[in-house]
Protein backbone atom coordinates (compact mmCIF):
# COMPACT_ATOMS: atom_id res chain seq x y z
CA UNK A 1 0.00 0.00 0.00
CA UNK A 2 1.22 3.42 -0.93
CA UNK A 3 0.16 6.61 0.81
CA UNK A 4 1.57 9.68 -0.82
CA UNK A 5 1.77 12.71 1.42
CA UNK A 6 3.53 15.95 2.19
CA UNK A 7 5.70 16.51 5.21
CA UNK A 8 5.94 20.16 6.11
CA UNK A 9 8.82 21.38 8.19
CA UNK A 10 7.64 24.25 10.39
CA UNK A 11 11.22 24.66 11.48
CA UNK A 12 12.30 26.05 8.16
CA UNK A 13 9.15 27.48 6.58
CA UNK A 14 9.67 31.22 6.25
CA UNK A 15 6.13 32.04 5.11
CA UNK A 16 7.20 33.33 1.69
CA UNK A 17 4.00 32.05 -0.03
CA UNK A 18 6.00 30.58 -2.92
CA UNK A 19 4.12 27.28 -2.57
CA UNK A 20 0.80 29.13 -2.62
CA UNK A 21 1.53 30.90 -5.88
CA UNK A 22 3.12 27.92 -7.62
CA UNK A 23 0.18 25.75 -6.55
CA UNK A 24 -2.26 28.28 -7.90
CA UNK A 25 -0.31 28.68 -11.12
CA UNK A 26 -0.10 24.96 -11.81
CA UNK A 27 -3.62 24.10 -10.81
CA UNK A 28 -5.34 27.01 -12.50
CA UNK A 29 -3.61 26.17 -15.78
CA UNK A 30 -4.46 22.49 -15.99
CA UNK A 31 -7.08 20.66 -17.98
CA UNK A 32 -9.32 20.41 -14.89
CA UNK A 33 -10.28 24.06 -15.30
CA UNK A 34 -9.34 27.35 -13.64
CA UNK A 35 -9.32 28.19 -9.95
CA UNK A 36 -11.43 31.27 -10.28
CA UNK A 37 -10.63 34.65 -8.74
CA UNK A 38 -13.23 37.36 -8.32
CA UNK A 39 -12.46 41.06 -7.80
CA UNK A 40 -8.74 40.35 -7.62
CA UNK A 41 -8.02 44.10 -7.56
CA UNK A 42 -11.30 45.25 -6.05
CA UNK A 43 -12.46 45.93 -2.54
CA UNK A 44 -13.49 42.42 -1.63
CA UNK A 45 -11.28 39.94 -3.46
CA UNK A 46 -11.96 36.24 -3.25
CA UNK A 47 -10.64 33.17 -4.97
CA UNK A 48 -10.02 29.46 -4.82
CA UNK A 49 -6.71 28.15 -3.53
CA UNK A 50 -5.64 24.62 -2.67
CA UNK A 51 -2.92 25.78 -0.34
CA UNK A 52 -2.80 28.60 2.18
CA UNK A 53 0.09 29.73 4.33
CA UNK A 54 -1.05 31.11 7.64
CA UNK A 55 0.89 32.77 10.43
CA UNK A 56 0.59 32.22 14.15
CA UNK A 57 2.30 33.90 17.03
CA UNK A 58 3.18 31.53 19.83
CA UNK A 59 4.02 32.81 23.29
CA UNK A 60 4.05 36.23 24.90
CA UNK A 61 6.36 39.07 24.00
CA UNK A 62 9.36 39.01 24.26
CA UNK A 63 9.32 35.20 24.24
CA UNK A 64 7.46 34.78 20.98
CA UNK A 65 7.89 32.57 17.99
CA UNK A 66 6.32 33.37 14.66
CA UNK A 67 5.17 30.13 13.10
CA UNK A 68 4.30 30.03 9.43
CA UNK A 69 1.86 27.27 8.79
CA UNK A 70 1.10 25.99 5.28
CA UNK A 71 -2.21 24.17 5.08
CA UNK A 72 -3.71 22.05 2.31
CA UNK A 73 -5.69 18.82 2.14
CA UNK A 74 -3.98 16.30 4.40
CA UNK A 75 -5.09 13.27 2.35
CA UNK A 76 -6.37 11.59 5.48
CA UNK A 77 -6.06 7.82 5.68
CA UNK A 78 -9.56 7.73 7.12
CA UNK A 79 -11.07 10.75 5.35
CA UNK A 80 -14.44 11.82 6.80
CA UNK A 81 -15.09 13.85 3.65
CA UNK A 82 -15.36 10.79 1.41
CA UNK A 83 -18.20 8.63 2.81
CA UNK A 84 -20.54 11.63 3.18
CA UNK A 85 -20.38 12.55 -0.51
CA UNK A 86 -23.75 11.54 -2.00
CA UNK A 87 -22.50 11.24 -5.57
CA UNK A 88 -19.20 9.46 -5.13
CA UNK A 89 -17.42 12.49 -6.59
CA UNK A 90 -15.10 12.55 -3.56
CA UNK A 91 -12.99 9.44 -3.39
CA UNK A 92 -9.72 8.09 -2.10
CA UNK A 93 -7.52 6.27 -4.57
CA UNK A 94 -6.58 2.78 -3.44
CA UNK A 95 -3.34 2.84 -5.41
CA UNK A 96 -1.66 5.85 -3.82
CA UNK A 97 -4.03 7.16 -1.16
CA UNK A 98 -4.66 10.53 -2.83
CA UNK A 99 -8.10 11.98 -2.01
CA UNK A 100 -9.63 13.49 -5.13
CA UNK A 101 -12.84 15.14 -6.34
CA UNK A 102 -14.29 14.13 -9.69
CA UNK A 103 -15.30 17.54 -11.01
CA UNK A 104 -17.65 15.94 -13.53
CA UNK A 105 -19.69 14.22 -10.84
CA UNK A 106 -19.70 16.83 -8.07
CA UNK A 107 -23.04 18.57 -7.57
CA UNK A 108 -21.61 21.29 -5.33
CA UNK A 109 -23.65 20.36 -2.28
CA UNK A 110 -20.74 21.34 0.04
CA UNK A 111 -21.46 18.48 2.41
CA UNK A 112 -17.87 17.19 2.15
CA UNK A 113 -16.52 20.58 3.19
CA UNK A 114 -18.70 20.42 6.30
CA UNK A 115 -17.28 16.97 6.99
CA UNK A 116 -13.62 18.05 6.80
CA UNK A 117 -12.43 19.43 10.14
CA UNK A 118 -9.47 21.22 8.55
CA UNK A 119 -11.23 23.65 6.22
CA UNK A 120 -9.16 22.76 3.18
CA UNK A 121 -11.92 22.17 0.66
CA UNK A 122 -13.01 25.23 -1.29
CA UNK A 123 -16.00 25.46 -3.57
CA UNK A 124 -14.93 27.07 -6.82
CA UNK A 125 -17.39 29.88 -7.36
CA UNK A 126 -17.10 29.77 -11.11
CA UNK A 127 -17.24 26.05 -11.78
CA UNK A 128 -19.55 25.49 -8.77
CA UNK A 129 -17.79 22.30 -7.79
CA UNK A 130 -15.72 21.38 -4.75
CA UNK A 131 -11.98 21.67 -5.23
CA UNK A 132 -8.97 20.82 -3.17
CA UNK A 133 -5.32 19.77 -3.28
CA UNK A 134 -4.69 16.86 -5.67
CA UNK A 135 -1.04 16.39 -4.68
CA UNK A 136 -0.50 17.45 -8.30
CA UNK A 137 -1.70 14.09 -9.50
CA UNK A 138 -1.30 15.48 -13.02
CA UNK A 139 2.43 16.07 -12.47
CA UNK A 140 3.74 13.28 -10.32
CA UNK A 141 3.03 10.50 -12.85
CA UNK A 142 3.78 12.54 -15.97
CA UNK A 143 6.56 10.71 -17.75
CA UNK A 144 7.00 13.65 -20.10
CA UNK A 145 8.52 15.57 -17.21
CA UNK A 146 12.09 14.95 -16.09
CA UNK A 147 12.12 12.57 -13.13
CA UNK A 148 13.21 15.27 -10.67
CA UNK A 149 10.18 17.40 -11.57
CA UNK A 150 7.59 14.69 -10.93
CA UNK A 151 6.69 16.28 -7.62
CA UNK A 152 3.90 18.60 -6.51
CA UNK A 153 4.40 22.18 -7.68
CA UNK A 154 4.58 23.47 -4.10
CA UNK A 155 7.44 21.11 -3.25
CA UNK A 156 9.45 22.28 -6.25
CA UNK A 157 8.82 25.94 -5.44
CA UNK A 158 9.79 25.90 -1.77
CA UNK A 159 13.08 27.79 -1.44
CA UNK A 160 13.87 26.36 2.00
CA UNK A 161 12.96 22.73 1.29
CA UNK A 162 10.29 22.93 3.96
CA UNK A 163 8.09 20.60 1.92
CA UNK A 164 8.93 16.95 1.42
CA UNK A 165 6.90 14.60 -0.73
CA UNK A 166 6.79 10.83 -0.69
CA UNK A 167 5.20 7.61 0.50
CA UNK A 168 4.66 7.60 4.24
CA UNK A 169 3.91 3.86 4.19
CA UNK A 170 7.40 3.07 2.96
CA UNK A 171 9.56 3.09 6.10
CA UNK A 172 12.67 3.81 4.04
CA UNK A 173 11.27 6.89 2.29
CA UNK A 174 12.65 10.34 3.06
CA UNK A 175 9.25 11.43 4.41
CA UNK A 176 8.95 8.48 6.77
CA UNK A 177 12.46 9.07 7.99
CA UNK A 178 11.76 12.77 8.51
CA UNK A 179 8.62 11.97 10.51
CA UNK A 180 10.48 9.39 12.59
CA UNK A 181 13.60 11.38 13.27
CA UNK A 182 12.02 14.78 13.78
CA UNK A 183 8.87 13.90 15.66
CA UNK A 184 6.49 14.58 12.78
CA UNK A 185 2.89 14.89 13.93
CA UNK A 186 -0.62 15.00 12.40
CA UNK A 187 -3.17 17.82 12.90
CA UNK A 188 -6.23 17.45 15.15
CA UNK A 189 -5.59 13.81 16.04
CA UNK A 190 -8.73 13.92 18.22
CA UNK A 191 -11.01 13.18 15.26
CA UNK A 192 -9.38 9.93 14.16
CA UNK A 193 -8.99 11.08 10.57
CA UNK A 194 -5.37 9.88 10.44
CA UNK A 195 -4.02 12.69 8.26
CA UNK A 196 -1.28 11.53 5.90
CA UNK A 197 0.41 14.91 5.73
CA UNK A 198 2.61 15.46 8.75
CA UNK A 199 4.22 18.52 10.26
CA UNK A 200 7.72 18.69 11.67
CA UNK A 201 7.89 20.82 14.80
CA UNK A 202 10.18 23.71 15.63
CA UNK A 203 13.44 22.29 16.92
CA UNK A 204 17.06 23.11 17.53
CA UNK A 205 18.68 23.65 14.18
CA UNK A 206 21.41 21.15 13.50
CA UNK A 207 24.11 21.90 10.97
CA UNK A 208 24.24 19.16 8.42
CA UNK A 209 27.78 18.51 7.17
CA UNK A 210 28.24 16.42 4.09
CA UNK A 211 31.27 14.24 3.43
CA UNK A 212 32.52 16.43 0.59
CA UNK A 213 32.50 19.43 2.87
CA UNK A 214 34.96 17.71 5.20
CA UNK A 215 37.27 16.51 2.51
CA UNK A 216 38.54 19.27 0.27
CA UNK A 217 37.69 17.53 -2.93
CA UNK A 218 39.13 20.41 -4.94
CA UNK A 219 42.56 20.11 -3.39
CA UNK A 220 44.87 19.17 -6.26
CA UNK A 221 47.59 17.92 -3.94
CA UNK A 222 45.35 15.19 -2.67
CA UNK A 223 44.96 13.65 -6.06
CA UNK A 224 48.60 12.64 -6.15
CA UNK A 225 48.53 11.38 -2.61
CA UNK A 226 51.94 13.00 -2.21
CA UNK A 227 51.35 14.52 1.14
CA UNK A 228 50.55 12.63 4.36
CA UNK A 229 46.83 12.22 5.19
CA UNK A 230 46.32 12.63 8.93
CA UNK A 231 43.24 11.22 10.68
CA UNK A 232 40.18 13.48 10.60
CA UNK A 233 40.50 14.54 14.20
CA UNK A 234 44.13 15.58 13.82
CA UNK A 235 45.06 19.11 12.80
CA UNK A 236 45.75 19.65 9.15
CA UNK A 237 47.73 22.32 7.41
CA UNK A 238 47.32 23.64 3.90
CA UNK A 239 50.07 22.50 1.55
CA UNK A 240 51.52 20.31 4.30
CA UNK A 241 48.87 17.63 4.63
CA UNK A 242 46.34 16.20 2.21
CA UNK A 243 43.06 17.37 3.75
CA UNK B 1 -22.11 27.45 10.13
CA UNK B 2 -23.82 29.77 7.69
CA UNK B 3 -27.58 29.26 7.68
CA UNK B 4 -28.50 28.89 4.02
CA UNK B 5 -32.08 29.90 3.31
CA UNK B 6 -32.60 26.99 0.93
CA UNK B 7 -31.70 24.50 3.65
CA UNK B 8 -33.79 26.30 6.27
CA UNK B 9 -36.78 26.08 3.93
CA UNK B 10 -36.06 22.50 2.95
CA UNK B 11 -35.87 21.14 6.50
CA UNK B 12 -38.79 23.11 7.91
CA UNK B 13 -41.14 22.60 4.96
CA UNK B 14 -40.61 18.88 4.56
CA UNK B 15 -40.83 18.47 8.35
CA UNK B 16 -44.25 20.14 8.34
CA UNK B 17 -45.29 18.09 5.30
CA UNK B 18 -44.26 14.85 7.00
CA UNK B 19 -46.05 15.87 10.19
CA UNK B 20 -49.21 16.78 8.30
CA UNK B 21 -49.23 13.45 6.50
CA UNK B 22 -48.69 11.62 9.79
CA UNK B 23 -51.65 13.53 11.23
CA UNK B 24 -53.83 12.38 8.33
CA UNK B 25 -52.79 8.76 8.84
CA UNK B 26 -53.42 9.06 12.57
CA UNK B 27 -56.96 10.22 11.88
CA UNK B 28 -57.47 7.39 9.43
CA UNK B 29 -56.22 4.73 11.84
CA UNK B 30 -58.32 6.10 14.72
CA UNK B 31 -61.35 6.11 12.41
CA UNK B 32 -60.57 2.55 11.34
CA UNK B 33 -61.04 1.42 14.91
CA UNK B 34 -64.11 3.55 15.32
CA UNK B 35 -62.45 5.99 17.72
CA UNK B 36 -63.09 8.97 15.48
CA UNK B 37 -65.81 9.65 12.93
CA UNK B 38 -64.78 8.36 9.49
CA UNK B 39 -63.84 11.07 7.01
CA UNK B 40 -64.56 11.27 3.35
CA UNK B 41 -61.50 10.74 1.20
CA UNK B 42 -62.32 13.51 -1.22
CA UNK B 43 -63.31 16.10 1.37
CA UNK B 44 -60.56 15.52 3.95
CA UNK B 45 -57.72 13.17 3.02
CA UNK B 46 -57.20 14.25 -0.59
CA UNK B 47 -56.92 18.01 0.14
CA UNK B 48 -54.79 17.25 3.21
CA UNK B 49 -52.44 15.14 1.11
CA UNK B 50 -52.35 17.92 -1.46
CA UNK B 51 -51.20 20.46 1.15
CA UNK B 52 -48.55 18.02 2.40
CA UNK B 53 -47.47 17.53 -1.20
CA UNK B 54 -47.14 21.28 -1.77
CA UNK B 55 -44.97 21.60 1.36
CA UNK B 56 -42.77 18.67 0.37
CA UNK B 57 -42.33 19.73 -3.22
CA UNK B 58 -41.60 23.33 -2.25
CA UNK B 59 -38.99 22.07 0.19
CA UNK B 60 -37.46 19.85 -2.47
CA UNK B 61 -37.43 22.74 -4.94
CA UNK B 62 -35.75 24.99 -2.36
CA UNK B 63 -33.03 22.42 -1.81
CA UNK B 64 -31.93 22.74 -5.42
CA UNK B 65 -30.85 26.30 -4.72
CA UNK B 66 -28.32 24.91 -2.28
CA UNK B 67 -26.52 23.03 -5.05
CA UNK B 68 -23.81 24.47 -7.23
CA UNK B 69 -24.73 22.09 -10.04
CA UNK B 70 -28.44 21.33 -9.65
CA UNK B 71 -28.61 19.76 -13.11
CA UNK B 72 -26.53 16.87 -11.77
CA UNK B 73 -28.68 16.31 -8.70
CA UNK B 74 -29.74 12.87 -9.93
CA UNK B 75 -26.23 11.64 -9.24
CA UNK B 76 -26.69 12.13 -5.53
CA UNK B 77 -28.62 8.88 -5.10
CA UNK B 78 -25.45 6.91 -5.82
CA UNK B 79 -23.80 6.55 -2.41
CA UNK B 80 -26.71 5.55 -0.20
CA UNK B 81 -24.51 2.93 1.43
CA UNK B 82 -22.38 5.53 3.18
CA UNK B 83 -24.02 8.94 2.90
CA UNK B 84 -27.08 10.09 4.84
CA UNK B 85 -27.51 12.88 2.31
CA UNK B 86 -27.79 10.30 -0.43
CA UNK B 87 -30.32 8.36 1.64
CA UNK B 88 -32.40 11.49 2.08
CA UNK B 89 -32.24 12.10 -1.64
CA UNK B 90 -33.81 8.66 -2.16
CA UNK B 91 -36.37 8.71 0.66
CA UNK B 92 -37.71 12.21 0.00
CA UNK B 93 -38.92 11.58 -3.59
CA UNK B 94 -40.20 8.16 -2.52
CA UNK B 95 -42.24 9.80 0.23
CA UNK B 96 -43.49 12.51 -2.12
CA UNK B 97 -44.55 9.83 -4.59
CA UNK B 98 -46.36 7.93 -1.89
CA UNK B 99 -48.20 11.00 -0.61
CA UNK B 100 -49.27 11.69 -4.18
CA UNK B 101 -50.50 8.14 -4.78
CA UNK B 102 -52.32 7.95 -1.49
CA UNK B 103 -53.95 11.37 -2.08
CA UNK B 104 -55.11 10.22 -5.52
CA UNK B 105 -56.45 6.95 -4.07
CA UNK B 106 -58.43 8.90 -1.49
CA UNK B 107 -59.70 11.31 -4.13
CA UNK B 108 -60.91 8.47 -6.37
CA UNK B 109 -62.28 6.55 -3.40
CA UNK B 110 -60.09 3.73 -4.57
CA UNK B 111 -59.96 1.28 -1.68
CA UNK B 112 -60.03 -2.44 -2.42
CA UNK B 113 -59.95 -4.37 0.83
CA UNK B 114 -56.55 -6.04 1.02
CA UNK B 115 -56.82 -7.75 4.37
CA UNK B 116 -59.06 -8.14 7.33
CA UNK B 117 -58.07 -7.79 10.95
CA UNK B 118 -59.04 -10.66 13.31
CA UNK B 119 -61.74 -8.41 14.72
CA UNK B 120 -63.27 -8.16 11.27
CA UNK B 121 -62.13 -4.62 10.49
CA UNK B 122 -61.34 -4.34 6.76
CA UNK B 123 -57.93 -2.92 5.81
CA UNK B 124 -58.16 -1.23 2.45
CA UNK B 125 -55.48 0.04 0.09
CA UNK B 126 -55.47 3.58 1.49
CA UNK B 127 -54.70 2.28 4.98
CA UNK B 128 -51.80 0.20 3.66
CA UNK B 129 -50.51 3.22 1.74
CA UNK B 130 -50.83 5.28 4.90
CA UNK B 131 -48.78 2.80 6.89
CA UNK B 132 -46.05 2.66 4.24
CA UNK B 133 -46.10 6.46 4.22
CA UNK B 134 -45.68 6.49 7.99
CA UNK B 135 -42.57 4.34 7.71
CA UNK B 136 -41.20 6.60 4.96
CA UNK B 137 -41.99 9.75 6.96
CA UNK B 138 -40.04 8.48 9.95
CA UNK B 139 -37.24 7.27 7.69
CA UNK B 140 -37.07 10.75 6.23
CA UNK B 141 -36.86 12.36 9.68
CA UNK B 142 -34.03 9.96 10.46
CA UNK B 143 -32.15 10.79 7.24
CA UNK B 144 -32.56 14.55 7.61
CA UNK B 145 -31.44 14.49 11.22
CA UNK B 146 -28.53 12.15 10.60
CA UNK B 147 -27.13 14.39 7.86
CA UNK B 148 -26.25 16.74 10.71
CA UNK B 149 -25.90 14.32 13.61
CA UNK B 150 -23.37 12.16 11.77
CA UNK B 151 -20.66 14.84 11.63
CA UNK B 152 -18.74 14.17 14.86
CA UNK B 153 -16.77 17.41 15.04
CA UNK B 154 -19.84 19.59 14.65
CA UNK B 155 -20.52 18.80 18.26
CA UNK B 156 -23.66 20.91 18.60
CA UNK B 157 -25.23 18.61 16.00
CA UNK B 158 -23.64 15.28 16.86
CA UNK B 159 -26.21 14.07 19.34
CA UNK B 160 -29.42 12.01 19.29
CA UNK B 161 -31.27 15.27 20.07
CA UNK B 162 -30.82 16.32 16.45
CA UNK B 163 -32.84 13.41 15.07
CA UNK B 164 -35.38 13.38 17.91
CA UNK B 165 -35.97 17.12 17.70
CA UNK B 166 -36.28 17.18 13.91
CA UNK B 167 -38.96 14.51 14.31
CA UNK B 168 -40.77 16.26 17.16
CA UNK B 169 -40.65 19.70 15.56
CA UNK B 170 -41.81 18.36 12.20
CA UNK B 171 -44.59 16.46 13.94
CA UNK B 172 -45.64 19.47 16.00
CA UNK B 173 -45.80 21.85 13.02
CA UNK B 174 -47.61 19.23 10.92
CA UNK B 175 -50.24 18.51 13.57
CA UNK B 176 -50.81 22.21 14.22
CA UNK B 177 -51.30 22.67 10.52
CA UNK B 178 -53.66 19.68 10.42
CA UNK B 179 -55.69 21.15 13.27
CA UNK B 180 -55.98 24.46 11.41
CA UNK B 181 -56.88 22.64 8.19
CA UNK B 182 -59.59 20.60 9.92
CA UNK B 183 -61.38 23.78 11.01
CA UNK B 184 -62.62 24.01 7.42
CA UNK B 185 -62.72 20.39 6.36
CA UNK B 186 -63.63 18.33 9.43
CA UNK B 187 -64.53 20.43 12.48
CA UNK B 188 -65.39 17.31 14.46
CA UNK B 189 -61.71 16.34 14.39
CA UNK B 190 -60.29 19.70 15.39
CA UNK B 191 -60.17 19.16 19.17
CA UNK B 192 -58.45 15.80 18.67
CA UNK B 193 -55.83 17.22 16.32
CA UNK B 194 -55.30 20.33 18.43
CA UNK B 195 -54.71 18.18 21.51
CA UNK B 196 -52.08 16.12 19.70
CA UNK B 197 -50.51 19.28 18.30
CA UNK B 198 -50.28 20.66 21.84
CA UNK B 199 -48.66 17.46 23.15
CA UNK B 200 -46.13 17.36 20.30
CA UNK B 201 -45.36 21.07 20.63
CA UNK B 202 -44.66 20.64 24.32
CA UNK B 203 -42.48 17.57 23.66
CA UNK B 204 -40.58 19.44 20.97
CA UNK B 205 -40.17 22.36 23.37
CA UNK B 206 -38.69 20.05 25.99
CA UNK B 207 -36.41 18.33 23.48
CA UNK B 208 -35.13 21.58 22.04
CA UNK B 209 -34.52 23.13 25.44
CA UNK B 210 -32.63 20.01 26.49
CA UNK B 211 -30.40 20.29 23.43
CA UNK B 212 -29.84 24.02 24.13
CA UNK B 213 -28.72 23.14 27.64
CA UNK B 214 -26.49 20.36 26.34
CA UNK B 215 -24.88 22.60 23.75
CA UNK B 216 -24.30 25.39 26.23
CA UNK B 217 -22.20 22.98 28.27
CA UNK B 218 -20.03 21.81 25.39
CA UNK B 219 -16.33 22.45 25.66
CA UNK B 220 -14.47 22.49 22.35
CA UNK B 221 -12.37 19.42 21.67
CA UNK B 222 -10.30 21.09 19.00
CA UNK B 223 -8.23 24.09 19.96
CA UNK B 224 -5.58 26.17 18.24
CA UNK B 225 -3.09 23.87 19.99
CA UNK B 226 -4.40 20.74 18.31
CA UNK B 227 -5.13 22.63 15.09
CA UNK B 228 -1.48 23.49 14.48
CA UNK B 229 0.04 20.96 16.87
CA UNK B 230 1.98 23.36 19.06
CA UNK B 231 1.82 23.02 22.79
CA UNK B 232 1.59 26.48 24.22
CA UNK B 233 -1.25 28.11 26.11
CA UNK B 234 -1.00 31.34 24.16
CA UNK B 235 -1.31 31.09 20.39
CA UNK B 236 -2.85 33.80 18.26
CA UNK B 237 -3.30 33.86 14.56
CA UNK B 238 -1.77 36.88 12.91
CA UNK B 239 -2.64 35.93 9.34
CA UNK B 240 -5.08 33.51 7.76
CA UNK B 241 -3.05 33.73 4.60
CA UNK B 242 -5.08 36.21 2.59
CA UNK B 243 -6.64 39.65 2.86
CA UNK B 244 -9.98 39.03 1.17
CA UNK B 245 -12.66 36.43 1.70
CA UNK B 246 -12.77 32.82 0.68
CA UNK B 247 -15.18 29.91 0.74
CA UNK B 248 -13.91 29.10 4.22
CA UNK B 249 -14.63 32.56 5.61
CA UNK B 250 -18.17 32.54 4.18
CA UNK B 251 -19.56 29.03 4.49
CA UNK B 252 -18.68 28.40 8.12
CA UNK B 253 -19.56 31.67 9.85
CA UNK B 254 -23.06 33.03 10.40
CA UNK B 255 -21.82 36.58 9.92
CA UNK B 256 -24.08 38.16 12.55
CA UNK B 257 -23.26 39.70 15.90
CA UNK B 258 -23.29 37.79 19.15
CA UNK B 259 -26.21 39.91 20.26
CA UNK B 260 -28.22 38.88 17.22
CA UNK B 261 -27.47 35.22 17.93
CA UNK B 262 -28.49 35.64 21.54
CA UNK B 263 -31.75 37.35 20.66
CA UNK B 264 -32.67 34.56 18.23
CA UNK B 265 -31.92 32.06 20.98
CA UNK B 266 -34.61 33.73 23.08
CA UNK B 267 -36.95 34.42 20.23
CA UNK B 268 -37.28 31.01 18.60
CA UNK B 269 -38.47 28.99 21.63
CA UNK B 270 -41.15 31.61 22.20
CA UNK B 271 -42.32 31.69 18.59
CA UNK B 272 -41.95 28.02 17.75
CA UNK B 273 -43.22 26.51 20.99
CA UNK B 274 -44.50 28.84 23.71
CA UNK B 275 -46.95 30.95 21.68
CA UNK B 276 -48.32 28.05 19.59
CA UNK B 277 -48.69 25.93 22.72
CA UNK B 278 -50.57 28.74 24.47
CA UNK B 279 -52.86 29.21 21.46
CA UNK B 280 -53.50 25.48 21.14
CA UNK B 281 -54.18 25.20 24.87
CA UNK B 282 -56.57 28.12 24.67
CA UNK B 283 -58.43 26.41 21.85
CA UNK B 284 -58.57 23.12 23.73
CA UNK B 285 -59.93 25.08 26.69
CA UNK B 286 -62.72 26.44 24.55
CA UNK B 287 -61.48 29.54 22.73
CA UNK B 288 -62.30 30.21 19.06
CA UNK B 289 -60.95 28.11 16.20
CA UNK B 290 -59.43 31.22 14.60
CA UNK B 291 -56.49 30.70 16.95
CA UNK B 292 -55.37 27.58 15.09
CA UNK B 293 -54.28 29.09 11.76
CA UNK B 294 -52.52 31.80 13.76
CA UNK B 295 -50.74 29.12 15.79
CA UNK B 296 -49.66 27.32 12.60
CA UNK B 297 -48.22 30.47 11.02
CA UNK B 298 -46.42 31.62 14.18
CA UNK B 299 -45.02 28.15 14.73
CA UNK B 300 -43.70 27.88 11.20
CA UNK B 301 -41.99 31.27 11.48
CA UNK B 302 -40.59 30.20 14.84
CA UNK B 303 -39.23 27.01 13.36
CA UNK B 304 -37.50 28.98 10.61
CA UNK B 305 -35.79 30.98 13.37
CA UNK B 306 -35.03 27.72 15.19
CA UNK B 307 -33.35 26.31 12.09
CA UNK B 308 -31.38 29.52 11.60
CA UNK B 309 -30.11 29.19 15.14
CA UNK B 310 -29.41 25.48 14.67
CA UNK B 311 -26.93 26.35 11.95
CA UNK B 312 -25.53 29.52 13.46
CA UNK B 313 -24.86 27.83 16.77
CA UNK B 314 -22.76 25.05 15.23
CA UNK B 315 -19.11 25.94 15.51
CA UNK B 316 -16.95 24.22 12.94
CA UNK B 317 -13.36 23.41 13.99
CA UNK B 318 -12.11 24.83 10.70
CA UNK B 319 -12.96 28.27 12.07
CA UNK B 320 -9.85 28.00 14.23
CA UNK B 321 -7.81 28.49 11.07
CA UNK B 322 -9.70 31.61 9.96
CA UNK B 323 -9.44 34.09 12.80
CA UNK B 324 -7.32 36.95 11.53
CA UNK B 325 -7.37 38.69 8.20
CA UNK B 326 -3.86 39.36 7.01
S1 LIG C 1 -7.88 17.03 5.02
FE1 LIG C 1 -10.09 17.26 4.81
S2 LIG C 1 -10.46 17.15 2.61
FE2 LIG C 1 -8.42 16.32 2.95
S3 LIG C 1 -8.76 14.09 3.16
FE3 LIG C 1 -8.76 14.97 5.24
S4 LIG C 1 -10.92 15.36 5.67
FE4 LIG C 1 -10.74 15.08 3.44
S1 LIG D 1 -19.74 19.06 -2.90
FE1 LIG D 1 -19.30 17.54 -4.52
S2 LIG D 1 -17.62 16.31 -3.71
FE2 LIG D 1 -18.52 17.41 -1.97
S3 LIG D 1 -20.05 16.03 -1.09
FE3 LIG D 1 -21.15 17.32 -2.57
S4 LIG D 1 -21.07 16.15 -4.49
FE4 LIG D 1 -19.53 15.23 -3.14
Amino acid sequence: MTQLALVIDLNVCVGCQACVTSCKQWNTSGSAGPLADFNPYGADPTGTFFNRVQTFEVGEYPNTQTVHFPKSCLHCEDPPCVPVCPTGASYKRATDGIVLVDYDKCIGCKYCSWACPYGVRELDEERKVMTKCTLCVDRIYDTALPEAERKPACVLACPTSARLFGDIHDPASAVSEAIRKNAGYPLMPEWGTKPSNHYLPRRKTAVRIHEDELVRSDNPLKIDGLLPKPAKAEPSLDDVTSW
Amino acid sequence: MRPDLSVLLLTTLIGAGQGLYLALVTVQVYALFGLLPAQDGRAFFAPGSAIALVLLVTGLAASFFHLGRPERAWRSAAKWRTSWLSREVIVLPAFIGLVFVSGVAHFLHYGPVLAELPSGIPVDATVVLGLVGTVLAFALFLCTGMIYASLPFLREWASPFTVVNFTLMGGASGFTLAAAFSVWTAPSLTPFLAAWALILTLLAFAGRLASLVRNAKLRPKSTLQTAIGIKHPRIVQTSQGFLGGSFNTREFFHGRSRGFLRSIRWLFPVAAFAIPAALLAAFVAGAGAVLLPVAAVVQYAGLLAERWFFFAEANHPQNLYYQAIG
